[in-house]
């Protein structure tokens, strides 16, 4: 009898076990939280597309609503610069690139895109006719392109070898018309 | 008509011409301060752009930012207005041109929705969690009841009463 009473008192004091689901579900929760926010610090950490690296698939729609894939240039040395109205360091290279333009147009070779990063069309355009721009231009509709060259401001400038491979970057603006040409001129001979 | 009376006639002219020339920089004046209704107010314009966030001037909204974008940002929803267009139209066109970044308060769809779960989440986990830190200080968990002792326990008593 007293056996039995020890007994009793034994399996009425021992815990019983919980369902832990509740604590599985916070803590996994937590874990992917923590991975999103981990995932994208890492994200906003990350710089430009690094040189030697295959450039991000894009397609403009220039001022004049035509459409141009840079698959298409495939073959191609293809110069993008992202530029706005509102940038005044733009300012300061925009007549060289249009010079440069100009240089290497007839060739058929080299292609220059600009791009127009986060602007309002009637000054981009006031722009583009101020400098005399004749290259394509569009503007980075849902700044998907910037996104995807990862840039950090405007000027950047980028240069595509024929294998559609970036080759070079330039942060801010260009200071020359022969500083444009000594980074095209090395990808002609190719 | 005599000389004096001509005289009479031709002060209240002066009169008359000083007075017209006076309303008239009155009226202009007034036109200037009050906005045309094909001319919206800084108040509407400011009204949209609250609402936005230029990408180039993070966590800045766009109604006090100062930047010569944002600036251009404002006038073009200025331009907007003056067009007929709605508050929704602008907002959309601004989606469309720049992405769902520009907006202060992101559309729920895709991981944004976590924008919207996680913080009534977390609260509601805090007030549990509260809750029962509460329950717990409130009445302390009741201690397990000793074991009624055993036949050797009972001896070992005995013989220290017994001393």
């Amino acid at each position: 009898m007293m056996i039995h009473s020890t007994e009793s008192v034994t399996e009425e004091t021992q815990p019983r076990p919980r369902p832990r689901w509740g604590r599985i579900i916070a803590w996994l929760a937590l874990l992917g939280f923590l991975i999103i926010i981990a995932l994208g610090l890492l994200r906003s950490q990350e710089g430009p597309v690094n040189i030697g690296a295959q450039v991000p698939n894009f397609t403009l729609t220039t001022f004049e609503q035509e459409q141009i894939n840079i698959l298409d240039l495939k073959g191609k040395i293809v110069l993008i610069n992202f530029w706005a109205s509102w940038c005044k360091p733009c300012e300061q290279e925009a007549a060289d690139l249009e010079a440069a333009w100009q240089f290497y147009k007839n060739r058929g070779d080299v292609v220059f895109l600009g791009i127009d990063y986060v602007d309002t069309e009637p000054e981009a355009r006031a722009y583009l006719k101020k400098f005399a721009i004749t290259y394509p231009n569009g503007p980075d509709l849902g700044t998907r392109i910037s996104q995807a060259f990862r840039i950090r401001g405007v000027p950047e400038t980028y240069l595509i070898d024929r294998e559609g491979t970036l080759q070079f970057v330039q942060i801010g603006p260009f200071r020359s018309l022969a500083q444009i040409k000594s980074v095209i001129d090395p990808l002609l001979g190719e | 008509m005599s000389r004096h009376s001509a005289r009479l006639l031709k002060i209240p002219g002066r009169f008359l011409l000083l007075f017209l020339l006076l309303a008239l920089v009155l009226v202009s004046h007034a036109a200037a301060q009050t906005p045309s209704p094909s001319q919206p107010t800084d108040d509407q314009v400011n009204a949209i752009a609250k609402r936005l966030y230029c990408p180039v001037c993070e966590n800045i909204p766009l109604d006090v930012c100062g930047t010569q974008a944002c600036a251009q940002w404002r006038d073009l929803i200025r331009q907007r207005l003056a067009e007929g267009w709605s508050d929704r139209q602008i907002i959309n066109y601004f989606v469309d041109q720049y992405g769902d970044r520009v907006l202060a308060t992101p559309p729920a769809r895709g991981l944004n929705w976590l924008v919207y779960i996680i913080p009534p989440l977390l609260i509601l986990a805090g007030a549990f969690i509260l809750w029962r830190a509460l329950r717990f200080w409130k009445e302390p968990l009741s201690q397990p009841e000793p074991n009624p002792p055993d036949d050797y326990t009972k001896r070992v008593e005995e013989e220290l009463r017994k001393r």
